[in-house]
């Protein structure tokens, strides 16, 4: 009767362990995974800064406005981790302020067709930013929301107890305007 | 001569550069130029009749905060317009390292082109500069004006070539009338101070000082204080039955200042100190009211030492007390020095700060063909 109990008692405390150590490595995993989607959230951002970066010096915006885009683009790169999204949101602003006269947007996509050996095409500058801007905002979402599943994982009460996630750094939201278009998103 | 001017601001919007241009412009015209000013604003608020409109500014995150500014190709259409229709002979733009007008209207004008710098910019700002677009388009300013030393140092330092220094002008008209405040300046005499009250060396307690002296021998005798500070710390330095007869107004409107100036009949400058040129004191003057004011530099040469004002040690109350009774006592002497001051800020009119703008615009137009646009 006794031994019954003993190995009842011991089978339970071995499933308990597989129990803990799959349910840490599965937050091991979420906390990889996060930082590989902070990684590429933070590489979207960086091509959005070279992609407006190039369109703010390509000579087909009038200069006021190459100034405020390169201003914008300067302002994000050198923008402490604080304030990063402030300044990555007043980018989408200067970008949406370059971008938004759907006319001139036309006349961009249209290209240079009296200069085909221009520098650099318009058309090509304008889907360079747009894909950038879809790419940081489509990262910038599967980031989150990796970061809210992390988040609530490492908020169940065994987690908390056995201190499951270790030392691995807590995940922010990343919260910024990323809509090129008024209204959008 | 016909001038264009390029506003990098809303008209709208209250600021010391838009001030500027509206004084300048209106001197201009007085002096007998065609004057047109391309400013942001909206079509259908009312402007003067030489503003053009250059459409609403737009509010854009630009150098850590929000600013209202013209740019984007609509605008850049306005200013080529507006540079047609206006064949100018000189196109004077201001500001144009901010992102706005100015910008614009370096870029699509060709021909002498002035431009004035107001505020001193850091460098990151001009790194800017030194992209192509950008700089082929400052590259075109033939005569540069800078309102203040370090204006001058920056534009100098940063975009290379000097620039002539000419301050702000002071527009002594809009200080000559004005409705005295209710219920001054009464008939027992009084005393008014402008002026942040929590630096001392603007010489507010020495004033206080000389008013405990004062007081007790002329019952009527009010003080009038206008400017940022702790009114009551101030206040609790007058002995407590002395107290009411000092008004304290805090900070003043800018029409609430000149109408301060015309609320009193001795008008107190008693810095101690670090003025350069001493902006209210100038105000004072033309507003034609009596100033005694302490013996610094830039107050004695100012008041012509002493002709255009009654000076005193500075620092001393006991001498500013009895050189403020010597007016307080004297009308007739009060009105000469009045006349005087009006006569001695004169120099410092827009009037002769316009002359100056103007040779600048002589200098560069000299064997040029008028303002154009570039293809």
């Amino acid at each position: 009767m006794t031994w019954t109990i003993i190995v009842l008692a011991v089978l339970v405390v071995v499933l308990w362990g597989f129990w803990v150590s799959w349910r840490a490595s599965r937050l091991d995993r979420m906390h990889n995974r996060v930082e590989a989607a902070r990684t590429a959230l933070d590489l979207a951002l960086v091509r959005r800064w070279s992609a407006a970066g190039d369109l703010a010096s390509s000579g087909q915006l009038d200069p006021a406005t190459s100034m405020l885009l390169a201003d914008a683009v300067l302002r994000a790169r050198q923008a402490d981790p604080a304030e990063r999204d402030l300044a990555e949101s007043d980018l989408t602003r200067a970008l949406r302020a370059t971008l938004g006269d759907p006319d001139f947007r036309a006349e961009l996509a249209a290209g240079d067709p009296s200069d085909p050996d221009g520098p650099e095409d318009s058309a090509e500058l304008l889907t360079a930013v747009e894909r950038a801007a879809q790419q940081v905002s489509i990262a910038r979402m599967f980031y989150n929301d990796l970061a809210g599943r992390t988040l609530d994982a490492r908020r169940r009460p065994l987690a908390r107890v056995l201190h499951l996630s270790g030392r691995a750094r807590q995940p922010e939201f990343f919260d910024m305007d990323d809509a090129l278009v008024d209204g959008e998103g | 001569m016909r001038i264009g001017i390029a506003c990098p601001y809303s008209w709208d919007v209250p600021g010391g550069v838009q001030q500027h241009i509206r004084d300048l412009a209106e001197t201009l015209i007085e002096l007998g130029h065609e004057v047109s000013v391309i400013a942001p604003a909206d079509d259908d608020r009312p402007l003067p009749a030489y503003v053009v409109p250059a459409g609403r500014a737009m509010p854009v995150p630009y150098n850590g905060s929000v600013a209202r500014l013209a740019f984007g190709p609509l605008s850049a259409n306005r200013v080529r317009r507006w540079l047609k229709d206006g064949a100018f002979d000189v196109l004077h733009v201001h500001e144009p390292a901010v992102p706005s007008l100015s910008l614009l209207a370096c870029w699509v004008a060709s021909g002498p082109i002035v431009a004035t710098v107001h505020t001193a910019m850091r460098k990151s700002r001009w790194l800017l500069a030194s992209q192509p677009v950008l700089r082929s388009a400052l590259e075109k300013i033939d005569g540069r004006i800078a309102v203040s030393e370090a204006a001058r140092t920056t534009f100098v330092q940063q975009l290379g070539g000097d620039a002539v220094l000419i301050p702000n002008g002071l527009a002594t008209r809009r200080y000559r009338h004005a409705e005295p405040l209710d219920g001054w300046p009464g008939t027992g005499g009084a005393i008014g101070f402008l002026g942040r009250m929590d630096e001392t060396r603007k010489g507010l307690p020495v004033l206080l000082q000389a008013f405990e002296l004062l007081a007790p021998g002329r019952p009527g005798l009010r003080l009038l204080i206008g400017g940022n500070g702790d009114a009551e710390e101030h206040r609790d330095t007058l002995p407590a039955e002395l107290r009411d007869r000092a008004v304290f107004l805090g900070e003043v409107s800018e029409e609430d200042k000149i109408r301060l100036l015309h609320s009193v009949d001795v008008f107190c400058s008693p810095n101690t100190g670090g003025e350069s040129f001493g902006i209210v004191t100038a105000e004072a003057m033309a507003a034609g009211v009596a100033i005694v004011a302490s013996d610094i530099p830039a107050f004695r040469d100012v008041l012509r030492d002493g002709q255009a004002g009654e000076l005193f040690a500075a620092g001393d109350p006991a001498a500013l007390a009895s050189a403020a009774a010597r007016l307080l006592d004297d009308p007739a002497r009060c009105a000469e020095l009045s006349a005087a001051a009006l006569d001695a800020v004169a120099a410092y009119d827009w009037g002769i700060v316009a002359r100056d703008v103007v040779s600048v615009y002589e200098t560069v137009v000299l064997g040029r063909t008028p303002v154009g646009i570039t293809e």
